[in-house]
């Protein structure tokens, strides 16, 4: 029977044993980059060299933070990642803003008032999801270029908002295909139009689908390199790319130490973002993966 | 009585009976969601749709550093399959492609079914098991750069505990450098993996598994046969979005290898983007980036199709 | 005052013509029903009525004016659903008060209209809660609730009972017609559930793959079927039908030969019939009487004692025909018994499926709910 679970037998000890030790061991394996990222940053660079991975820090300091977000050189200029971090800020939130509103709207009219070919509609948007952004890359450059907004902060929200509303109307209208189609019947002959039952009665009930679309758009487009490094210019580079640079500038000696605390400050939001709304971030990578 | 009820001699009624006036909005209601739609649609079909015929027009012109329409035919299609470095990165593609499938879906699944076993401290470990999915790339390679540095990192690490002669330089070995891509991949996706697995699991109706328990069957039996089938669609799915990453992967071998050494990492997106960015090749770049497309079509075509027929017999 | 009236609607889905050109009245202060299986039409036809869906062909009345082109809110009928509906988000109140809200009635006039509702529908208790907290049957009478304060000429329900238990179920029914008594409004009213429709209608629309079958009183549609469908489906349990052959036509019924080789003449015409049509009997369970010599005979197959009844289920020939007893027979499984029915109780149905015409009306049939109180006396409050 079923009771290899059990506690009693030693054999089912030694079972549960094995288990928490391979468990804990896969937690080492994800939790230890993340680490002797953190050990290495507040690590002077001697000991770096002296020490090993894993051996704690002697004596910390947070000189490579701050090296790293006000000095380092990214390229040809020394001014840290600070100014980077801020301008991923200046394109992530009006982006995810946006994307999210059109979004919301578009699965709304999706799902609540269908015509003939609305299902045709969805799935034209839906493969946006799906292509790899290098077949846009060189036109939209053009486009940019046209619009008269290339290497500029609107010009990359505009490639986020773009490419973002498949995945918030995907989002957005799987979580209204489980609202009953009754309530907004109810509303139509309590007298509501259009948008006063989206505003009424299904905005306010959507607060879990606009914090998993919030914050998947928000991972996204903090994280992006590709539009980042394509689309911008010196001083519109989103963070992301501002690291890379970082790391990959060779004048004068490696300083791993200022790497690490650059690839921190690059990984602190999202990661924030996860600790505190973990539950609404595993939702929307599999709202995003599982099925229309 | 009947004249006890009040609420008939309210004669205010806003709506009541009396109010039978034709809507004036009726007509745009019933247009505006469409005018809602419009402009997304717009966009998908000239960002998505426009972009991708563009790109392909480009790929049949001789175009080098700026764009131009001179064509040249199926001529930058020929190149490319002539091109070694591109032979290096489709194959590349290759083996990352189906080791980083491989091995994170032999680590989610397995991962996802040990935590399914009333583990205290659960939402602990699947919390730890997936943050590196909110991680940049680019982060993810930074730091894997650093661990895998053979002066600084794990080699060193290892061999400072009196194994001198460990070696782990796989990162400055062309043959072996691709293998450390699949391995930061690995960190990054194999929890959200887990995360699917897992939720698959627990979507599991719990009399089927307590039906096969009073058949008889063993749980290493009950996990293979009876759960394993029922999770075929999550299966399906994760295999999907995991090789879509695998052929995006751009921004994981710009951060780790650089694509290096020599050109001995190169993936397809990263070609791509050397070509039609950095050597005024954008004829060359364009035809690569078509062939992209094709893979991720030749992917999601058949998801697609099982998906909708699934759907319409379910 | 408000009639409803249907011309020749129809809708289309695509190719598929749901509802087939349908005309019905509804008088002032009817309770109408209208019944039939699902997918029957029967749900979007009382959608089409609401404003919810248009209509493809035919006009919508009511009190005589066309309505088709009138937005649902403006057509002065309120709405309750199956699946209540209720606003989740807003209080008892807010989602009565809701239409009035979006009207810009002032907030007094508001409330006040809220509580005399609720007073009606012993809600008051309640009002600040939201649906959540609420069991099944309160957030019923909220439905209902927030129908009334519109205060509408026509009452629209939706299969509004099939989510509650059954107690519930009958005890909401009884409110239901309290409610039509009190409110003096029309009400229409679908059902799949043919109980519903029998103890509440005035009039019963009986639907079938998008066609009237047939309309008329509960105890019509009980005695004098028009075909077979409409014979089956109302009454429970189901009617039997046998295979007959007709032997002859005389001025006070059909003569039919009965399985078995029984011969008996139903009150029913027959002058247009083909000599030796074949001919389908119907009789209910409940009219069918255990009789040594009865023409009819069979083995018990299985016996379900409900104590005041008990349902016989006898094997004749292919059929298994139900028979409902006396709660103290004292027949066993595998017991054969004969049984027979009074004429004026069987039904005869052509091979169209028609029922042929009884010559005689049963004397209840044109009886309708309402008729059922004394006369003159005022609908009584219960406490």
């Amino acid at each position: 029977m079923a009771n290899v679970i059990r506690r009693q037998t030693p054999a089912a000890r030694l079972f549960r044993g094995l288990l928490y030790g391979v468990l804990i061991l896969a937690a080492l394996f994800y939790i230890l980059p993340l680490v002797v990222m953190l050990m290495t940053s507040v690590k002077p660079l001697s000991e770096i060299s002296a020490g090993s991975l894993l051996s704690l820090p002697q004596n910390p300091t947070l000189t490579p933070w701050t090296k790293a977000w006000g000095e380092a050189c990214t390229g040809m200029r020394c001014e840290g990642v600070g100014g980077y971090f801020w301008n991923s800020f200046a394109i992530v939130i009006p982006a995810v803003l946006i994307s999210t509103t059109i979004g919301a709207l578009n699965g709304y009219a999706l799902t609540k008032w269908r015509f003939k070919g609305s299902e045709l509609v969805f799935a034209l948007m839906l493969f946006g999801c799906f292509i790899p952004f290098q077949v846009v890359l060189l036109p939209m450059a053009q486009t940019l270029g046209w619009l008269g907004i290339s290497s500029s902060r609107a010009g990359l929200i505009l490639v986020h908002v773009v490419f973002g509303i498949a995945f918030t109307t995907l989002f957005f209208r799987n979580f209204y295909v489980g609202i009953p189609n009754e309530l907004v019947s109810a509303a139509k002959l309590d007298g509501a139009g259009f948008f006063r039952i989206f505003w009424r009665i299904l905005l306010p009930v959507s607060a879990p689908i606009i914090v998993v679309s919030v914050i998947w758009q928000f991972t996204q487009i903090w994280n992006d390199f590709l539009f980042g490094v394509a689309f911008s210019a010196h001083n519109t580079q989103p963070v992301t790319v501002a690291l890379n640079n970082l790391v990959n500038t060779s004048t004068g000696v490696r300083e791993y130490n200022v790497d690490m605390a650059a690839a921190m400050i690059a990984a602190l939001p999202t990661l924030v973002v996860y600790v505190l709304a973990g539950k609404y971030f595993v939702r929307g990578l599999t709202a995003g993966s599982v099925k229309g | 009585m009947r004249d006890s009820l009040p609420m008939k001699n309210t004669s205010a009624t806003p709506l009541g009976a009396g109010a039978k006036r034709s809507t004036p909005s009726g007509g745009l209601q019933a247009w505006l969601p469409r005018l809602v739609l419009a402009p997304s649609v717009a966009i998908s079909l000239f960002f998505v749709y426009g972009f991708m015929l563009w790109t392909f027009v480009l790929s049949l012109t001789s175009s080098r550093m700026l764009p131009s329409y001179d064509f040249v035919g199926f001529g930058q299609y020929s190149r490319l399959m002539a091109n070694e470095r591109w032979w290096v990165a489709s194959t590349n593609l290759m083996i990352f492609g189906v080791l980083f499938v491989v091995i994170c879906l032999a680590i989610g699944s397995l991962l996802a079914i040990l935590l399914d076993q009333k583990i205290r401290q659960e939402g602990a470990l699947r919390t730890i098991y997936l943050y590196p999915m909110a991680l940049s790339f680019i982060v993810t390679g930074v730091v894997w750069k650093w661990l895998l540095n053979p002066q600084l990192g794990i080699q060193a690490m290892v061999q400072s505990w009196g194994f001198e002669s460990f070696r782990f330089d796989w990162i400055t070995d062309p043959d072996m450098a691709i293998y450390t891509l699949v391995i930061a991949a690995v960190w990054q996706a194999s929890g959200f993996v887990m995360a699917l697995f897992l939720a698959g699991l627990r979507g599991i109706d719990d009399s089927i598994v307590k039906a096969a328990q009073l058949d008889g069957a063993s749980l290493p039996r009950i996990y293979w046969r009876v759960v394993m089938p029922c999770l075929r669609p999550v299966v399906f799915s994760a295999v999907m979005i995991l090789a879509h990453i695998a052929i995006k992967s751009f921004d994981l071998v710009v951060a780790l290898t650089g694509g290096g050494p020599g050109y001995a990492t190169d993936l397809p997106a990263t070609f791509m983007y050397a070509h039609a960015f950095t050597r005024a090749q954008i004829g060359l770049g364009s035809a690569s980036a078509m062939l992209m497309l094709g893979g991720v079509l030749a992917i999601l075509i058949p998801y697609l199709y099982s998906e909708l027929r699934s759907r319409k017999h379910g | 005052m408000a009639t409803l009236q249907l011309h020749n609607i129809t809708k289309r889905f695509g190719d598929t013509e749901v509802i087939k050109g349908i005309d019905l009245e509804v008088n002032d202060r009817e309770f109408v029903v209208f019944v039939g299986p699902s997918g029957c039409g029967k749900s979007t036809l009382m959608r089409m009525i609401a404003g919810l869906e248009s209509a493809t062909d035919g006009d919508i009345l009511i009190d005589g004016q066309r309505i088709n082109d009138v937005g649902p809110a403006d057509r002065g009928l309120a709405m309750v659903f199956q699946s209540y509906a209720l606003y989740p988000h807003m209080t008892v109140e807010g989602n009565m008060g809701f239409s009035m809200r979006l009207a810009g009635v002032p907030k007094e006039e508001r409330r006040a209209k809220v509580l005399e509702a609720a007073k009606i529908l012993q809600l008051e208790p309640l009002l600040d809660r939201k649906p959540k907290a609420l069991s099944g049957g309160q957030r019923q009478r909220v439905a209902i609730g927030r129908a009334i304060v519109r205060n509408p000429s026509i009452f629209l329900f939706d299969e509004p009972l099939s989510n509650l238990d059954a107690a519930l179920r009958v005890q909401m029914r009884i409110e239901l017609a309290r409610l039509h008594d009190e409110l003096d409004a029309t009400m229409i009213y679908v059902t799949h559930d043919q109980i519903e429709a029998m103890t509440m209608a005035d009039k019963i629309v009986v639907l079938h793959d998008g066609v009237v079958e047939q309309v008329g009183s509960p105890m019509a549609l009980y005695h004098h079927p028009c075909n077979r469908f409409v014979a089956g489906f109302i009454g429970s349990p189901k009617m039997n039908f046998l295979q007959v052959t007709m032997t002859g036509v005389t001025p006070d019924g059909v003569a039919i030969r009965l399985p078995g080789g029984g011969e008996r003449s139903v009150p029913v015409d027959g002058q247009h019939l083909a000599p030796n049509a074949a001919l389908e009997l119907g009789v209910r369970p409940e009219h069918l009487v255990l009789d040594e010599q009865g023409p009819l005979s069979g083995q018990i197959k299985v016996l379900e004692r409900l104590g005041g009844q008990t349902s016989l289920y006898v094997q004749m020939d292919d059929e298994l025909i139900t028979i409902m007893a006396d709660g103290d027979v004292a027949y066993r499984v595998n017991d054969t018994v004969h049984f027979g029915f009074a004429p004026e109780r069987a039904h005869l149905f052509d091979t169209d499926g028609l029922a042929l015409p009884s010559l005689e009306q049963h004397p209840l049939a044109g009886l309708t709910r309402q008729d059922n109180r004394a006369p003159g006396s005022p609908s009584e409050e219960p406490a």
